[in-house]
């Protein structure tokens, strides 16, 4: 493993030139995950094809705010996914990501979970848009993420709320 | 080969080549243990002595008022518990701003677990304290209120002498005994710091922020201070911090203090020049970046920006690719992966300090450096927002 300082040369060389960079008009599926609050959130876009009965992740794409590590799990996420048929993008998990960019720093590891989350949410939307019947493991991996979505929101909310209260103490002092 | 370019003196700064040079003697040569009697414990003892002279001499105190330590953060850790346990009899209550160093800020938090009340003063936009709730906050019991000269991140200098007289006056008035304690860790050395005319009881210095070696730092303590020590064993310092003692280092960090006081001045000029050079550069060049702090008054090397849509520490991280040396306030470029408490605390949301940027300058920082800087940023940012969902709130 090359390590240039904290990341490896992998992870540096898709942080550099990220693969698969940008939007998707008219996607069939797209996944929204992380929080700006956290400091990291990726868009993760895909097209599906029909081809011989399978379904094909035949395009993706992806936006991403976020450090290092998260660019670079997107990028290389978009390239273990392409081509693959639904079934197998399901499979993809962090252990995957983490090893095709031959390592991640420890804190940096949930990274790689943002973006299978971001992967998952993305199938999530295409099935529920066509009125599929969502595996029951997809199910339960959004609902996490929702209930992890929520979390941030209503962190972030009492945060305003104490902001505000601190405002309104000013204004009543002055 | 590339150009290396470091942008970060406010994290270290190199040895001085002087510094070294007066420190080279005292490693193998005048090696004696200050506390032996015989001449090469006397010699290093000399050494000792002078250098605390000297450090002394640069910030007006006397030299049996100048504690040497490890680092600013043990001098800090001394100011807060040394104070905290050896005035308990008169109070529990201790004051610090909310944009301390992390070794002021964690040493107060674990005083709260030993039965002390810590208040932490809120800061403005520019990041100086509240002075009217500083005021509020001094009752009888407060022993200590501990304010940082100028911020490390951000550079803002705090009005010291101001908080001295609030100081004075409220205790005079609650008859309390507040001793007052401000890391200096960033100006000393770089901007006139004086104890006497800042009003302070208690001062931490730190040699690696001004060209000296790491490992070393010193703790102001007027005399009169009732203060313990937090290192127990065989009574150097004047009683105050055993350890065998760091000749070398203190001798480097006093050759340090000599250079700065003959050439702070003119560097301070220097150094104000290429900050305006660089501020009014990146937020005319860079769209949606925004300035933090103070720029009137605040330390003449530090400059922090946010910008819009993209992330601190890939900024870093890309900026590193091309050789330049920066840090960030980024919850991403954290252990804790929390945005910098700094930055929160001067108003900025949690996305914006997450796009933040220090740039610190120091003495071997050259013009051509920073048009560098200048040059390169844009695109670097230009980069990061093409990836980034997030393009911006500005005019393009």
């Amino acid at each position: 493993m090359k390590k240039i300082g904290l990341y490896t040369k992998k992870v540096l060389e898709h942080f550099k030139n990220p693969h698969n960079m940008g939007k998707i008009k008219n996607p069939d599926g797209v996944g929204k995950v992380g929080n700006i609050v956290c400091g990291d959130e990726m868009w993760l876009y895909i097209k599906v094809k029909k081809d011989k009965g399978k379904e094909i992740i035949s395009d993706i794409k992806f936006e991403t705010y976020g450090c290092v590590a998260a660019i670079a799990t997107s990028s290389i996420i978009t390239d273990l996914a392409k081509g693959k048929t639904i079934e197998e993008a399901l499979k993809i998990d962090k252990k995957e990501i983490v090893e095709a960019l031959e390592g991640l720093p420890p804190v940096k590891l949930h990274c790689s979970v943002l973006a299978t989350d971001a992967l998952y949410e993305a199938i999530y939307d295409y099935l529920k848009k066509k009125k599929r019947k969502i595996p029951e493991n997809l199910e339960k991996i959004h609902q996490r993420i929702e209930k992890e979505r929520k979390i941030i929101e209503e962190k972030y909310k009492e945060w305003i709320k104490f902001e505000e209260s601190i405002k309104e103490n000013k204004k009543a002092e002055g | 080969m590339k150009k290396k370019i470091y942008l970060d003196f406010a994290a270290t700064t190199p040895v001085d080549q002087r510094v070294k040079k007066a420190m080279g003697p005292y490693f193998s040569e005048k090696f004696g243990n200050t506390m032996s009697l015989h001449s090469f414990g006397q010699e290093a003892k000399t050494a000792l002595e002078e250098s605390r002279e000297i450090v002394a001499d640069l910030m007006g105190a006397k030299p049996n008022e100048v504690i040497f330590t490890s680092s600013a953060t043990e001098a800090n850790n001394f100011a807060l518990k040394g104070i905290a346990f050896a005035n308990k009899d008169k109070g529990n209550h201790i004051i610090i701003s909310s944009i301390e160093h992390p070794c002021i800020i964690e040493s107060a938090n674990w005083l709260k677990t030993q039965g002390f009340e810590i208040t932490k003063i809120k800061v403005n936009k520019q990041g100086v304290v509240d002075l009217k709730e500083l005021e509020n906050s001094i009752k009888k019991e407060t022993i200590l209120v501990s304010v940082m000269h100028a911020n490390n991140e951000i550079g803002t200098i705090q009005p010291i002498e101001k908080i001295s007289k609030i100081i004075k006056t409220q205790s005079y008035k609650l008859k309390a005994k507040t001793y007052f304690h401000t890391d200096a860790a960033q100006t000393f050395g770089k901007i006139p710091v004086n104890v006497k005319k800042l009003g302070v009881d208690l001062m931490t210095v730190s040699s690696h922020k001004m060209y000296g070696p790491k490992g070393v730092g010193a703790l102001f303590i007027k005399e009169g201070t009732k203060i313990i020590p937090l290192l127990h064993g065989g009574g150097h310092e004047m009683g105050l911090r055993s350890s065998t003692v760091n000749v070398p280092g203190i001798v480097g960090f006093a050759k340090a203090c000599q250079i700065s006081k003959k050439e702070m001045g003119n560097e301070a000029k220097r150094l104000k020049k290429l900050k305006e050079k660089l501020v009014k550069g990146v937020l005319s060049k860079v769209k949606g970046s925004h300035f933090v702090g103070d720029l009137k008054n605040s330390l003449p090397n530090i400059a922090n920006f946010w910008f819009e849509g993209v992330e601190g520490e890939s900024i870093v991280i890309e900026l590193d690719l091309l050789g330049i040396a920066v840090s960030t306030g980024s919850a991403c470029s954290s252990e804790k992966l929390q945005a910098s408490h700094v930055l929160l605390a001067c108003g900025l949301k949690p996305w914006q300090a997450h796009g933040s940027l220090r740039v610190s300058l120091g003495r071997f920082t050259k013009e051509k450096e920073i048009d560098y800087f200048l040059k390169v940023l844009p695109k670097v940012i230009e980069n990061l927002r093409k990836i980034s969902p997030f393009k911006g709130n500005f005019e393009s």
